[in-house]
Protein backbone atom coordinates (compact mmCIF):
# COMPACT_ATOMS: atom_id res chain seq x y z
CA UNK A 1 0.00 0.00 0.00
CA UNK A 2 3.09 2.94 -0.74
CA UNK A 3 0.15 5.07 -2.82
CA UNK A 4 -1.12 7.86 -2.30
CA UNK A 5 -4.52 7.54 -0.44
CA UNK A 6 -5.93 9.66 -2.95
CA UNK A 7 -5.01 7.25 -6.00
CA UNK A 8 -6.17 4.38 -4.16
CA UNK A 9 -9.28 5.46 -2.97
CA UNK A 10 -10.51 7.86 -5.91
CA UNK A 11 -14.06 8.48 -5.10
CA UNK A 12 -15.64 9.50 -1.21
CA UNK A 13 -18.67 8.63 -1.83
CA UNK A 14 -17.68 4.80 -2.60
CA UNK A 15 -18.93 2.22 -0.19
CA UNK A 16 -15.96 1.15 2.16
CA UNK A 17 -16.65 -2.67 1.37
CA UNK A 18 -15.00 -1.93 -2.00
CA UNK A 19 -11.75 -0.30 -0.65
CA UNK A 20 -10.24 -3.61 0.10
CA UNK A 21 -10.28 -5.33 -3.25
CA UNK A 22 -10.10 -1.95 -5.08
CA UNK A 23 -7.08 -1.41 -3.25
CA UNK A 24 -5.72 -4.92 -4.01
CA UNK A 25 -6.76 -4.60 -7.83
CA UNK A 26 -4.56 -0.83 -7.74
CA UNK A 27 -1.45 -2.83 -6.78
CA UNK A 28 -1.98 -4.97 -9.39
CA UNK A 29 -1.34 -1.87 -11.73
CA UNK A 30 -1.18 1.21 -11.08
CA UNK A 31 -1.26 2.32 -14.29
CA UNK A 32 -4.67 0.87 -15.08
CA UNK A 33 -5.76 2.82 -11.76
CA UNK A 34 -4.86 6.40 -13.31
CA UNK A 35 -6.67 5.27 -16.46
CA UNK A 36 -9.98 4.16 -14.09
CA UNK A 37 -9.41 7.42 -13.17
CA UNK A 38 -9.20 9.50 -15.92
CA UNK A 39 -12.15 7.87 -17.65
CA UNK A 40 -14.25 9.21 -14.69
CA UNK A 41 -14.24 12.40 -16.90
CA UNK A 42 -14.57 10.57 -19.83
CA UNK A 43 -17.67 8.93 -18.82
CA UNK A 44 -19.21 12.20 -20.03
CA UNK A 45 -19.40 11.09 -23.00
CA UNK A 46 -21.55 8.55 -22.24
CA UNK A 47 -24.19 10.55 -20.78
CA UNK A 48 -24.21 12.91 -23.87
CA UNK A 49 -26.66 11.40 -26.03
CA UNK A 50 -29.53 10.26 -22.99
CA UNK A 51 -28.62 14.15 -21.96
CA UNK A 52 -29.17 16.32 -24.90
CA UNK A 53 -32.76 14.70 -26.04
CA UNK A 54 -33.66 14.83 -22.57
CA UNK A 55 -32.32 18.49 -22.09
CA UNK A 56 -33.98 19.37 -25.86
CA UNK A 57 -37.43 17.72 -25.86
CA UNK A 58 -38.13 17.59 -21.67
CA UNK A 59 -36.28 19.65 -19.93
CA UNK A 60 -36.35 23.22 -22.61
CA UNK A 61 -40.34 22.57 -22.83
CA UNK A 62 -40.77 22.56 -19.17
CA UNK A 63 -39.04 25.96 -19.37
CA UNK A 64 -40.72 27.36 -22.06
CA UNK A 65 -44.08 26.09 -20.78
CA UNK A 66 -43.31 28.17 -17.39
CA UNK A 67 -42.25 31.54 -19.83
CA UNK A 68 -45.68 30.65 -22.22
CA UNK A 69 -47.71 30.66 -19.06
CA UNK A 70 -46.54 33.92 -18.22
CA UNK A 71 -48.10 35.99 -21.45
CA UNK A 72 -51.09 36.00 -23.22
CA UNK A 73 -50.36 34.74 -26.55
CA UNK A 74 -52.56 32.87 -29.36
CA UNK A 75 -49.72 31.09 -30.99
CA UNK A 76 -49.62 33.79 -33.92
CA UNK A 77 -49.42 37.02 -33.04
CA UNK A 78 -47.20 38.90 -30.70
CA UNK A 79 -47.46 37.51 -27.15
CA UNK A 80 -47.84 40.11 -24.49
CA UNK A 81 -46.45 40.03 -20.69
CA UNK A 82 -49.29 39.41 -18.57
CA UNK A 83 -47.26 38.08 -15.03
CA UNK A 84 -49.45 35.93 -13.45
CA UNK A 85 -52.65 37.01 -14.36
CA UNK A 86 -53.25 33.35 -16.15
CA UNK A 87 -52.09 31.81 -12.85
CA UNK A 88 -55.43 33.71 -11.32
CA UNK A 89 -57.62 32.69 -14.03
CA UNK A 90 -56.41 29.32 -13.24
CA UNK A 91 -57.36 29.48 -9.68
CA UNK A 92 -60.38 31.91 -10.48
CA UNK A 93 -62.38 30.17 -13.43
CA UNK A 94 -64.13 27.32 -12.90
CA UNK A 95 -63.50 25.86 -16.18
CA UNK A 96 -60.43 25.84 -15.05
CA UNK A 97 -59.95 24.11 -11.89
CA UNK A 98 -63.14 22.38 -12.25
CA UNK A 99 -60.87 20.20 -14.26
CA UNK A 100 -58.92 19.47 -11.24
CA UNK A 101 -61.19 18.90 -9.22
CA UNK A 102 -62.78 16.57 -11.46
CA UNK A 103 -59.04 14.92 -11.77
CA UNK A 104 -59.14 14.35 -7.78
CA UNK A 105 -62.51 12.65 -8.11
CA UNK A 106 -61.23 10.77 -10.95
CA UNK A 107 -58.35 9.32 -7.73
CA UNK A 108 -61.05 7.41 -6.21
CA UNK A 109 -61.83 5.37 -9.31
CA UNK A 110 -58.40 4.71 -10.81
CA UNK A 111 -56.50 4.80 -7.15
CA UNK A 112 -58.49 3.90 -4.43
CA UNK A 113 -61.50 0.79 -5.75
CA UNK A 114 -58.77 -0.90 -7.64
CA UNK A 115 -56.69 -0.91 -4.85
CA UNK A 116 -59.20 -2.15 -2.53
CA UNK A 117 -60.20 -4.79 -5.15
CA UNK A 118 -56.80 -5.90 -5.73
CA UNK A 119 -55.91 -6.22 -2.04
CA UNK A 120 -59.24 -8.20 -1.17
CA UNK A 121 -58.65 -10.06 -4.47
CA UNK A 122 -54.82 -10.73 -3.69
CA UNK A 123 -55.47 -12.16 -0.35
CA UNK A 124 -58.11 -14.77 -1.01
CA UNK A 125 -56.26 -15.74 -3.93
CA UNK A 126 -52.84 -15.63 -1.70
CA UNK A 127 -53.27 -19.47 -1.00
CA UNK A 128 -53.59 -20.68 -4.63
CA UNK A 129 -51.24 -18.26 -6.58
CA UNK A 130 -48.97 -21.01 -7.78
CA UNK A 131 -52.34 -22.97 -9.40
CA UNK A 132 -52.67 -23.02 -13.29
CA UNK A 133 -56.02 -20.88 -12.95
CA UNK A 134 -54.11 -18.34 -11.16
CA UNK A 135 -51.37 -18.25 -13.65
CA UNK A 136 -54.00 -18.04 -16.51
CA UNK A 137 -55.56 -15.42 -14.42
CA UNK A 138 -52.11 -13.43 -14.29
CA UNK A 139 -52.50 -12.98 -17.87
CA UNK A 140 -55.60 -12.30 -18.42
CA UNK A 141 -56.06 -9.64 -15.92
CA UNK A 142 -52.93 -7.76 -17.30
CA UNK A 143 -54.85 -7.68 -21.13
CA UNK A 144 -56.02 -3.99 -19.81
CA UNK A 145 -52.25 -2.76 -19.51
CA UNK A 146 -51.51 -4.24 -22.92
CA UNK A 147 -53.51 -2.64 -24.92
CA UNK A 148 -53.68 1.31 -25.78
CA UNK A 149 -56.37 3.52 -23.10
CA UNK A 150 -58.01 4.26 -26.21
CA UNK A 151 -58.81 0.97 -27.11
CA UNK A 152 -60.00 0.70 -23.91
CA UNK A 153 -62.23 4.03 -24.47
CA UNK A 154 -63.59 2.91 -27.27
CA UNK A 155 -64.67 -0.30 -25.62
CA UNK A 156 -66.45 0.92 -23.00
CA UNK A 157 -67.83 3.40 -24.78
CA UNK A 158 -69.94 1.20 -26.57
CA UNK A 159 -70.71 -1.00 -23.09
CA UNK A 160 -71.98 2.07 -21.06
CA UNK A 161 -74.13 2.77 -24.09
CA UNK A 162 -77.80 3.01 -23.77
CA UNK A 163 -78.19 -0.05 -25.24
CA UNK A 164 -75.06 -1.52 -24.60
CA UNK A 165 -73.88 -4.70 -22.41
CA UNK A 166 -74.26 -3.11 -19.14
CA UNK A 167 -77.43 -1.69 -19.43
CA UNK A 168 -78.30 -5.47 -21.24
CA UNK A 169 -76.77 -6.90 -17.56
CA UNK A 170 -79.17 -4.56 -15.02
CA UNK A 171 -82.17 -5.38 -17.35
CA UNK A 172 -81.44 -8.89 -16.74
CA UNK A 173 -81.11 -8.40 -13.03
CA UNK A 174 -84.41 -6.65 -12.59
CA UNK A 175 -82.95 -3.47 -12.45
CA UNK A 176 -84.12 -1.53 -15.98
CA UNK A 177 -85.48 0.83 -13.88
CA UNK A 178 -82.62 2.70 -13.52
CA UNK A 179 -80.61 2.10 -17.22
CA UNK A 180 -79.44 5.03 -19.02
CA UNK A 181 -76.55 6.26 -21.22
CA UNK A 182 -73.74 6.30 -18.41
CA UNK A 183 -71.73 8.59 -20.55
CA UNK A 184 -73.98 11.11 -21.29
CA UNK A 185 -75.86 12.03 -17.90
CA UNK A 186 -74.59 14.64 -15.84
CA UNK A 187 -74.45 12.74 -13.02
CA UNK A 188 -73.28 9.29 -13.57
CA UNK A 189 -70.47 10.67 -16.82
CA UNK A 190 -67.79 11.21 -13.78
CA UNK A 191 -68.02 8.00 -12.08
CA UNK A 192 -68.87 5.97 -15.25
CA UNK A 193 -64.77 7.47 -17.06
CA UNK A 194 -63.93 6.55 -13.08
CA UNK A 195 -65.03 2.96 -13.77
CA UNK A 196 -62.90 2.44 -17.23
CA UNK A 197 -60.07 3.70 -15.30
CA UNK A 198 -60.72 1.31 -12.54
CA UNK A 199 -61.04 -1.70 -15.25
CA UNK A 200 -57.40 -1.01 -16.57
CA UNK A 201 -55.80 -0.43 -12.70
CA UNK A 202 -57.64 -3.29 -11.30
CA UNK A 203 -55.31 -6.40 -13.14
CA UNK A 204 -51.88 -4.62 -12.16
CA UNK A 205 -52.53 -3.42 -8.71
CA UNK A 206 -53.76 -7.04 -7.88
CA UNK A 207 -50.81 -8.57 -9.64
CA UNK A 208 -48.08 -6.35 -7.65
CA UNK A 209 -50.49 -6.60 -4.32
CA UNK A 210 -49.85 -10.73 -5.12
CA UNK A 211 -46.39 -10.60 -5.63
CA UNK A 212 -46.03 -8.89 -2.37
CA UNK A 213 -47.53 -10.92 -0.64
CA UNK A 214 -45.47 -14.07 -2.00
CA UNK A 215 -42.82 -12.15 -0.37
CA UNK A 216 -44.41 -12.43 3.11
CA UNK A 217 -43.09 -15.11 5.21
CA UNK A 218 -45.31 -18.31 5.33
CA UNK A 219 -44.57 -18.93 9.18
CA UNK A 220 -46.16 -15.62 10.26
CA UNK A 221 -49.47 -16.80 9.12
CA UNK A 222 -49.03 -20.57 10.46
CA UNK A 223 -48.30 -18.53 14.01
CA UNK A 224 -51.58 -16.32 13.21
CA UNK A 225 -53.37 -19.93 12.31
CA UNK A 226 -52.37 -21.24 15.69
CA UNK A 227 -53.29 -18.44 17.87
CA UNK A 228 -56.75 -19.07 16.49
CA UNK A 229 -56.89 -15.88 14.17
CA UNK A 230 -59.41 -15.67 11.28
CA UNK A 231 -58.94 -14.69 7.68
CA UNK A 232 -60.06 -10.73 8.76
CA UNK A 233 -57.31 -10.91 11.47
CA UNK A 234 -54.56 -12.22 9.54
CA UNK A 235 -55.39 -9.93 6.84
CA UNK A 236 -55.20 -6.99 9.19
CA UNK A 237 -52.29 -8.10 11.54
CA UNK A 238 -50.02 -9.46 8.91
CA UNK A 239 -50.77 -9.12 5.31
CA UNK A 240 -51.75 -5.44 4.96
CA UNK A 241 -48.90 -3.74 7.02
CA UNK A 242 -46.21 -6.19 5.11
CA UNK A 243 -47.70 -4.46 1.88
CA UNK A 244 -46.40 -0.93 2.05
CA UNK A 245 -43.82 -1.15 -0.14
CA UNK A 246 -46.36 -2.40 -2.93
CA UNK A 247 -49.57 -0.10 -2.29
CA UNK A 248 -47.20 2.86 -2.38
CA UNK A 249 -46.48 1.97 -5.83
CA UNK A 250 -49.66 1.35 -6.38
CA UNK A 251 -50.89 4.67 -5.40
CA UNK A 252 -48.28 6.45 -6.77
CA UNK A 253 -48.50 4.79 -10.44
CA UNK A 254 -52.60 5.18 -10.23
CA UNK A 255 -52.64 8.68 -9.16
CA UNK A 256 -50.55 9.91 -11.46
CA UNK A 257 -52.52 8.00 -14.36
CA UNK A 258 -55.56 9.54 -12.90
CA UNK A 259 -54.68 12.91 -12.34
CA UNK A 260 -52.75 12.70 -16.26
CA UNK A 261 -55.73 11.57 -18.08
CA UNK A 262 -56.61 11.71 -21.35
CA UNK A 263 -56.71 9.34 -23.89
CA UNK A 264 -59.48 7.36 -22.15
CA UNK A 265 -61.53 10.71 -21.89
CA UNK A 266 -60.34 12.12 -25.24
CA UNK A 267 -62.45 9.45 -26.52
CA UNK A 268 -65.64 8.53 -24.76
CA UNK A 269 -66.65 11.85 -23.51
CA UNK A 270 -64.60 14.23 -24.86
CA UNK A 271 -65.28 16.05 -21.25
CA UNK A 272 -68.45 16.23 -21.88
CA UNK A 273 -71.49 16.43 -20.89
CA UNK A 274 -70.97 20.33 -20.11
CA UNK A 275 -67.46 20.29 -18.67
CA UNK A 276 -68.53 17.00 -16.25
CA UNK A 277 -65.65 14.93 -17.09
CA UNK A 278 -63.19 18.13 -18.19
CA UNK A 279 -59.69 16.64 -16.56
CA UNK A 280 -56.65 19.24 -16.43
CA UNK A 281 -55.08 17.14 -19.63
CA UNK A 282 -58.01 17.66 -22.08
CA UNK A 283 -58.32 21.51 -21.27
CA UNK A 284 -54.82 22.14 -22.14
CA UNK A 285 -55.31 20.75 -25.07
CA UNK A 286 -58.37 22.29 -25.72
CA UNK A 287 -57.01 25.52 -25.02
CA UNK A 288 -53.68 25.50 -26.63
CA UNK A 289 -54.66 23.91 -29.58
CA UNK A 290 -58.60 24.84 -30.47
CA UNK A 291 -58.95 28.29 -28.50
CA UNK A 292 -55.44 29.51 -29.18
CA UNK A 293 -54.79 30.35 -25.57
CA UNK A 294 -51.24 29.48 -25.48
CA UNK A 295 -50.81 31.50 -22.22
CA UNK A 296 -53.71 29.95 -20.31
CA UNK A 297 -53.01 26.57 -21.44
CA UNK A 298 -49.65 26.85 -20.36
CA UNK A 299 -50.30 27.93 -16.80
CA UNK A 300 -52.90 25.23 -16.16
CA UNK A 301 -50.20 22.90 -17.12
CA UNK A 302 -47.49 24.07 -14.62
CA UNK A 303 -50.35 23.99 -12.22
CA UNK A 304 -50.54 20.17 -13.44
CA UNK A 305 -47.28 19.58 -13.36
CA UNK A 306 -46.76 21.05 -9.76
CA UNK A 307 -49.97 19.43 -8.52
CA UNK A 308 -48.72 15.83 -9.41
CA UNK A 309 -44.88 16.12 -7.78
CA UNK A 310 -46.90 17.87 -4.42
CA UNK A 311 -49.31 14.66 -4.14
CA UNK A 312 -46.57 11.95 -5.46
CA UNK A 313 -43.40 12.90 -3.14
CA UNK A 314 -45.47 12.84 0.09
CA UNK A 315 -46.04 9.54 -0.66
CA UNK A 316 -42.64 8.77 -2.31
CA UNK A 317 -41.13 9.85 1.10
CA UNK A 318 -43.31 7.41 3.32
CA UNK A 319 -42.34 4.99 1.29
CA UNK A 320 -38.43 5.55 2.01
CA UNK A 321 -39.11 6.60 5.57
CA UNK A 322 -40.44 2.64 5.66
CA UNK A 323 -37.64 1.52 4.44
CA UNK A 324 -35.11 2.98 6.84
CA UNK B 1 -57.56 -27.57 6.49
CA UNK B 2 -61.17 -27.67 5.93
CA UNK B 3 -61.47 -24.05 6.62
CA UNK B 4 -59.02 -23.55 3.91
CA UNK B 5 -60.46 -25.65 1.23
CA UNK B 6 -63.20 -23.04 1.93
CA UNK B 7 -61.09 -20.49 1.33
CA UNK B 8 -59.48 -21.91 -1.86
CA UNK B 9 -62.85 -22.53 -3.56
CA UNK B 10 -63.91 -18.53 -2.75
CA UNK B 11 -60.20 -17.65 -3.84
CA UNK B 12 -61.17 -19.64 -7.29
CA UNK B 13 -64.22 -17.82 -7.87
CA UNK B 14 -62.97 -14.90 -7.29
CA UNK B 15 -60.32 -15.25 -9.46
CA UNK B 16 -62.78 -16.67 -12.43
CA UNK B 17 -65.12 -13.03 -11.40
CA UNK B 18 -62.04 -11.37 -12.21
CA UNK B 19 -61.35 -12.90 -15.41
CA UNK B 20 -64.53 -12.66 -16.76
CA UNK B 21 -64.41 -9.06 -15.60
CA UNK B 22 -61.59 -8.30 -17.23
CA UNK B 23 -62.43 -10.35 -20.66
CA UNK B 24 -66.29 -9.50 -20.97
CA UNK B 25 -65.84 -6.18 -22.68
CA UNK B 26 -63.39 -8.14 -25.18
CA UNK B 27 -66.68 -10.88 -25.87
CA UNK B 28 -68.98 -7.45 -26.41
CA UNK B 29 -66.71 -6.27 -28.42
CA UNK B 30 -66.45 -9.38 -30.68
CA UNK B 31 -69.72 -10.24 -30.86
CA UNK B 32 -70.99 -6.70 -31.52
CA UNK B 33 -68.05 -6.63 -34.97
CA UNK B 34 -70.26 -9.62 -36.37
CA UNK B 35 -73.01 -7.58 -36.73
CA UNK B 36 -74.30 -5.98 -39.96
CA UNK B 37 -72.33 -2.91 -40.51
CA UNK B 38 -74.44 0.20 -39.79
CA UNK B 39 -77.08 -1.84 -37.80
CA UNK B 40 -77.15 -0.45 -33.78
CA UNK B 41 -76.89 -4.33 -31.81
CA UNK B 42 -78.14 -4.49 -28.72
CA UNK B 43 -75.52 -5.65 -25.82
CA UNK B 44 -74.23 -8.96 -26.30
CA UNK B 45 -76.32 -11.10 -28.90
CA UNK B 46 -74.79 -13.33 -31.04
CA UNK B 47 -75.98 -12.06 -34.87
CA UNK B 48 -78.16 -14.69 -37.00
CA UNK B 49 -75.81 -14.14 -39.70
CA UNK B 50 -72.67 -13.59 -37.97
CA UNK B 51 -71.11 -10.61 -40.84
CA UNK B 52 -67.26 -11.89 -40.99
CA UNK B 53 -66.59 -9.82 -43.41
CA UNK B 54 -66.42 -6.43 -41.35
CA UNK B 55 -63.01 -7.58 -40.09
CA UNK B 56 -61.94 -7.27 -43.98
CA UNK B 57 -64.40 -4.44 -44.41
CA UNK B 58 -62.54 -2.61 -41.75
CA UNK B 59 -59.01 -3.67 -42.24
CA UNK B 60 -59.47 -2.23 -46.39
CA UNK B 61 -61.41 1.29 -45.02
CA UNK B 62 -58.60 1.93 -42.26
CA UNK B 63 -55.84 1.00 -44.39
CA UNK B 64 -54.69 -0.98 -41.65
CA UNK B 65 -51.36 -2.63 -42.99
CA UNK B 66 -50.24 1.18 -43.93
CA UNK B 67 -51.29 1.61 -40.05
CA UNK B 68 -49.50 -1.12 -38.33
CA UNK B 69 -46.35 -0.27 -40.97
CA UNK B 70 -46.37 3.25 -40.10
CA UNK B 71 -46.67 2.18 -36.09
CA UNK B 72 -43.71 -0.60 -36.25
CA UNK B 73 -41.76 2.35 -38.13
CA UNK B 74 -42.02 4.42 -35.30
CA UNK B 75 -40.99 1.67 -32.72
CA UNK B 76 -38.38 1.26 -34.69
CA UNK B 77 -36.99 4.80 -34.40
CA UNK B 78 -37.88 4.87 -30.79
CA UNK B 79 -36.49 1.55 -29.26
CA UNK B 80 -33.30 0.94 -30.05
CA UNK B 81 -32.12 4.43 -29.56
CA UNK B 82 -33.73 4.80 -26.47
CA UNK B 83 -32.05 1.23 -25.00
CA UNK B 84 -28.20 2.41 -26.46
CA UNK B 85 -28.22 5.77 -24.86
CA UNK B 86 -30.15 4.99 -22.02
CA UNK B 87 -27.64 2.26 -21.66
CA UNK B 88 -24.72 4.12 -22.12
CA UNK B 89 -26.15 6.78 -19.43
CA UNK B 90 -27.12 4.55 -16.63
CA UNK B 91 -23.72 2.77 -16.92
CA UNK B 92 -21.72 6.54 -16.11
CA UNK B 93 -24.32 7.24 -13.48
CA UNK B 94 -24.68 3.90 -11.61
CA UNK B 95 -21.35 1.90 -12.56
CA UNK B 96 -18.54 5.28 -13.62
CA UNK B 97 -19.78 7.47 -10.92
CA UNK B 98 -18.64 10.31 -12.63
CA UNK B 99 -18.66 13.52 -10.58
CA UNK B 100 -21.91 14.71 -10.25
CA UNK B 101 -23.46 11.43 -11.24
CA UNK B 102 -25.90 12.34 -8.34
CA UNK B 103 -26.87 15.28 -9.40
CA UNK B 104 -27.17 14.13 -12.99
CA UNK B 105 -29.40 11.32 -11.49
CA UNK B 106 -31.56 13.38 -9.87
CA UNK B 107 -32.37 15.62 -13.59
CA UNK B 108 -33.06 12.68 -14.82
CA UNK B 109 -35.49 10.99 -12.00
CA UNK B 110 -37.35 14.67 -11.85
CA UNK B 111 -38.71 13.71 -15.05
CA UNK B 112 -40.24 10.37 -14.11
CA UNK B 113 -43.66 11.86 -12.96
CA UNK B 114 -44.07 14.41 -15.66
CA UNK B 115 -47.40 14.23 -17.06
CA UNK B 116 -47.18 14.66 -20.97
CA UNK B 117 -49.71 17.60 -20.87
CA UNK B 118 -47.73 19.39 -18.94
CA UNK B 119 -45.08 19.81 -22.11
CA UNK B 120 -47.07 19.50 -25.05
CA UNK B 121 -48.04 23.28 -26.34
CA UNK B 122 -44.10 24.05 -26.31
CA UNK B 123 -43.40 20.55 -28.17
CA UNK B 124 -45.72 21.23 -30.49
CA UNK B 125 -43.81 24.81 -31.50
CA UNK B 126 -40.40 23.39 -31.04
CA UNK B 127 -41.52 19.96 -33.54
CA UNK B 128 -43.09 22.85 -35.85
CA UNK B 129 -40.13 25.03 -36.09
CA UNK B 130 -37.78 22.26 -36.86
CA UNK B 131 -40.20 21.76 -39.30
CA UNK B 132 -41.01 18.13 -38.20
CA UNK B 133 -44.70 18.31 -37.76
CA UNK B 134 -46.68 15.87 -39.85
CA UNK B 135 -43.72 13.73 -40.07
CA UNK B 136 -43.27 10.57 -37.90
CA UNK B 137 -39.77 12.17 -36.40
CA UNK B 138 -42.05 14.34 -34.68
CA UNK B 139 -43.16 11.41 -32.51
CA UNK B 140 -39.74 9.64 -32.71
CA UNK B 141 -37.44 12.31 -31.32
CA UNK B 142 -39.67 13.52 -28.09
CA UNK B 143 -40.66 10.01 -27.34
CA UNK B 144 -37.04 9.06 -26.70
CA UNK B 145 -36.41 12.38 -24.74
CA UNK B 146 -39.80 11.51 -22.72
CA UNK B 147 -38.58 7.88 -22.01
CA UNK B 148 -35.31 8.91 -20.93
CA UNK B 149 -36.00 9.42 -17.37
CA UNK B 150 -37.46 6.23 -16.50
CA UNK B 151 -34.72 4.30 -18.90
CA UNK B 152 -32.05 6.05 -17.49
CA UNK B 153 -33.33 4.94 -14.06
CA UNK B 154 -34.21 1.32 -14.95
CA UNK B 155 -30.53 0.98 -16.49
CA UNK B 156 -28.88 2.51 -13.38
CA UNK B 157 -30.61 0.44 -11.32
CA UNK B 158 -28.72 -2.47 -12.83
CA UNK B 159 -25.40 -0.95 -13.02
CA UNK B 160 -25.43 -0.07 -9.71
CA UNK B 161 -25.30 -3.32 -8.28
CA UNK B 162 -22.40 -4.56 -10.75
CA UNK B 163 -19.13 -5.13 -8.93
CA UNK B 164 -16.66 -2.74 -10.01
CA UNK B 165 -13.91 -5.79 -10.16
CA UNK B 166 -15.55 -6.15 -13.00
CA UNK B 167 -14.39 -3.76 -15.17
CA UNK B 168 -10.94 -3.39 -13.91
CA UNK B 169 -10.28 -6.77 -14.58
CA UNK B 170 -11.26 -6.30 -18.09
CA UNK B 171 -9.50 -3.50 -18.25
CA UNK B 172 -6.39 -5.48 -16.33
CA UNK B 173 -6.61 -7.93 -19.41
CA UNK B 174 -6.45 -4.77 -21.96
CA UNK B 175 -9.96 -3.84 -23.04
CA UNK B 176 -10.36 -0.57 -23.29
CA UNK B 177 -13.25 1.69 -21.70
CA UNK B 178 -15.70 1.13 -24.66
CA UNK B 179 -14.78 -2.96 -24.57
CA UNK B 180 -15.47 -3.36 -21.04
CA UNK B 181 -18.90 -1.55 -21.73
CA UNK B 182 -19.73 -3.00 -24.79
CA UNK B 183 -18.51 -7.17 -24.10
CA UNK B 184 -18.72 -6.81 -20.40
CA UNK B 185 -21.20 -5.15 -19.02
CA UNK B 186 -23.38 -4.82 -21.97
CA UNK B 187 -24.50 -8.79 -22.37
CA UNK B 188 -24.51 -8.54 -18.11
CA UNK B 189 -27.61 -6.23 -18.67
CA UNK B 190 -29.43 -8.37 -21.42
CA UNK B 191 -32.30 -9.39 -19.01
CA UNK B 192 -32.59 -5.74 -17.59
CA UNK B 193 -32.65 -4.54 -21.24
CA UNK B 194 -35.43 -6.93 -22.41
CA UNK B 195 -37.49 -5.82 -20.00
CA UNK B 196 -37.10 -2.02 -20.61
CA UNK B 197 -37.11 -2.76 -24.08
CA UNK B 198 -40.89 -4.24 -23.80
CA UNK B 199 -41.93 -1.90 -21.90
CA UNK B 200 -40.79 1.11 -23.86
CA UNK B 201 -42.58 -0.80 -26.86
CA UNK B 202 -45.55 -0.58 -24.93
CA UNK B 203 -45.43 2.52 -24.31
CA UNK B 204 -44.15 3.50 -27.65
CA UNK B 205 -47.07 1.68 -29.35
CA UNK B 206 -49.77 3.05 -26.82
CA UNK B 207 -49.00 6.62 -27.05
CA UNK B 208 -51.55 8.65 -28.02
CA UNK B 209 -51.01 12.51 -26.59
CA UNK B 210 -48.23 13.32 -29.10
CA UNK B 211 -49.50 11.78 -32.18
CA UNK B 212 -52.90 13.63 -31.89
CA UNK B 213 -51.55 16.64 -31.22
CA UNK B 214 -48.42 16.86 -33.70
CA UNK B 215 -49.23 14.38 -36.63
CA UNK B 216 -52.57 14.72 -38.69
CA UNK B 217 -52.20 11.79 -40.95
CA UNK B 218 -53.52 8.66 -39.07
CA UNK B 219 -51.01 6.58 -41.48
CA UNK B 220 -47.79 8.48 -39.59
CA UNK B 221 -49.22 8.04 -36.50
CA UNK B 222 -48.84 5.10 -33.38
CA UNK B 223 -51.35 1.97 -33.47
CA UNK B 224 -53.63 4.41 -30.37
CA UNK B 225 -53.16 8.00 -32.35
CA UNK B 226 -54.65 5.82 -35.35
CA UNK B 227 -57.09 3.88 -33.23
CA UNK B 228 -58.34 7.48 -32.67
CA UNK B 229 -58.51 8.32 -36.03
CA UNK B 230 -60.61 5.37 -36.88
CA UNK B 231 -63.26 6.62 -34.07
CA UNK B 232 -63.49 9.75 -35.31
CA UNK B 233 -64.21 8.45 -39.10
CA UNK B 234 -66.44 5.23 -38.03
CA UNK B 235 -67.86 6.28 -34.75
CA UNK B 236 -70.99 6.01 -35.57
CA UNK B 237 -70.97 2.76 -37.33
CA UNK B 238 -70.36 0.50 -34.13
CA UNK B 239 -70.33 -2.70 -36.13
CA UNK B 240 -67.44 -1.44 -37.88
CA UNK B 241 -65.88 0.36 -35.31
CA UNK B 242 -65.90 -2.91 -33.00
CA UNK B 243 -64.20 -4.51 -36.19
CA UNK B 244 -61.61 -1.97 -36.77
CA UNK B 245 -60.42 -1.84 -33.02
CA UNK B 246 -59.81 -5.22 -32.33
CA UNK B 247 -57.94 -5.40 -35.36
CA UNK B 248 -55.87 -2.70 -34.65
CA UNK B 249 -54.78 -4.36 -30.95
CA UNK B 250 -54.24 -7.43 -32.65
CA UNK B 251 -50.82 -7.50 -33.00
CA UNK B 252 -50.15 -6.33 -29.05
CA UNK B 253 -52.37 -8.61 -28.03
CA UNK B 254 -50.43 -11.42 -30.07
CA UNK B 255 -47.38 -10.06 -29.31
CA UNK B 256 -48.50 -9.82 -25.64
CA UNK B 257 -49.60 -13.44 -25.20
CA UNK B 258 -46.10 -14.95 -27.19
CA UNK B 259 -43.89 -13.13 -24.31
CA UNK B 260 -46.75 -13.34 -21.00
CA UNK B 261 -43.94 -14.26 -19.04
CA UNK B 262 -41.68 -11.46 -19.69
CA UNK B 263 -44.66 -9.07 -20.51
CA UNK B 264 -46.04 -9.02 -17.01
CA UNK B 265 -42.33 -9.88 -15.55
CA UNK B 266 -41.38 -6.30 -16.70
CA UNK B 267 -44.48 -3.77 -16.06
CA UNK B 268 -44.42 -5.67 -12.42
CA UNK B 269 -40.90 -4.67 -12.32
CA UNK B 270 -41.39 -1.44 -14.34
CA UNK B 271 -43.94 0.13 -11.46
CA UNK B 272 -42.11 -0.85 -9.00
CA UNK B 273 -38.65 0.70 -9.95
CA UNK B 274 -40.96 3.51 -11.54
Amino acid sequence: MNQPPARSHPSADRPSPHFGSRAVSARRGGVHRTSLRRGRWLGYLFIVPALSVYLLFVIRPIFLTVQYSMYDWNGVTKATWVGVSNYLKVFADPTLYGPVLNAFELIIFFSFIPIVLGLVTAATVRRIAESRLAGLARTIVFIPQVIPLVAAGIIWSWLLASNGLVNQLLSVIGLGGITKAWLGDFGTALPAVGMIGAWVQLGLCTLLLLAGMSKIDASLYEAARLDGAGPLREFFAITLPSLRQEIVVCVTVTVIAALSSFDIIYISTQGGPGNSTLVPGLQIFYLAFSENRVGLASALAVTLMVLVLVVVLPIQLLAKEDKA
Amino acid sequence: MIASKRENLVGRILLILLMLWTLMPFVSLFVTALHKSGTYPAGVEWPADPQWGNFALAFGSAQMGALIWSSVQIVIGVVPISLVIATMAGYAIGHLRVPGHRLLLLLFVFGLTLPFEGIITPLYYQIRDFGLLNTRWAIILPLIGLFMPFSVYWMRAHFVNMPAELSEAAQVDGANRWQVFWRVHVPLARPALSSLGILLFLWTWNQFLLTVVLVNDPLKRTAAGALGAFQGQWGTDIPLLCAGSLLIMAPTLLVFFIFQRQFVAALLQGSMKG
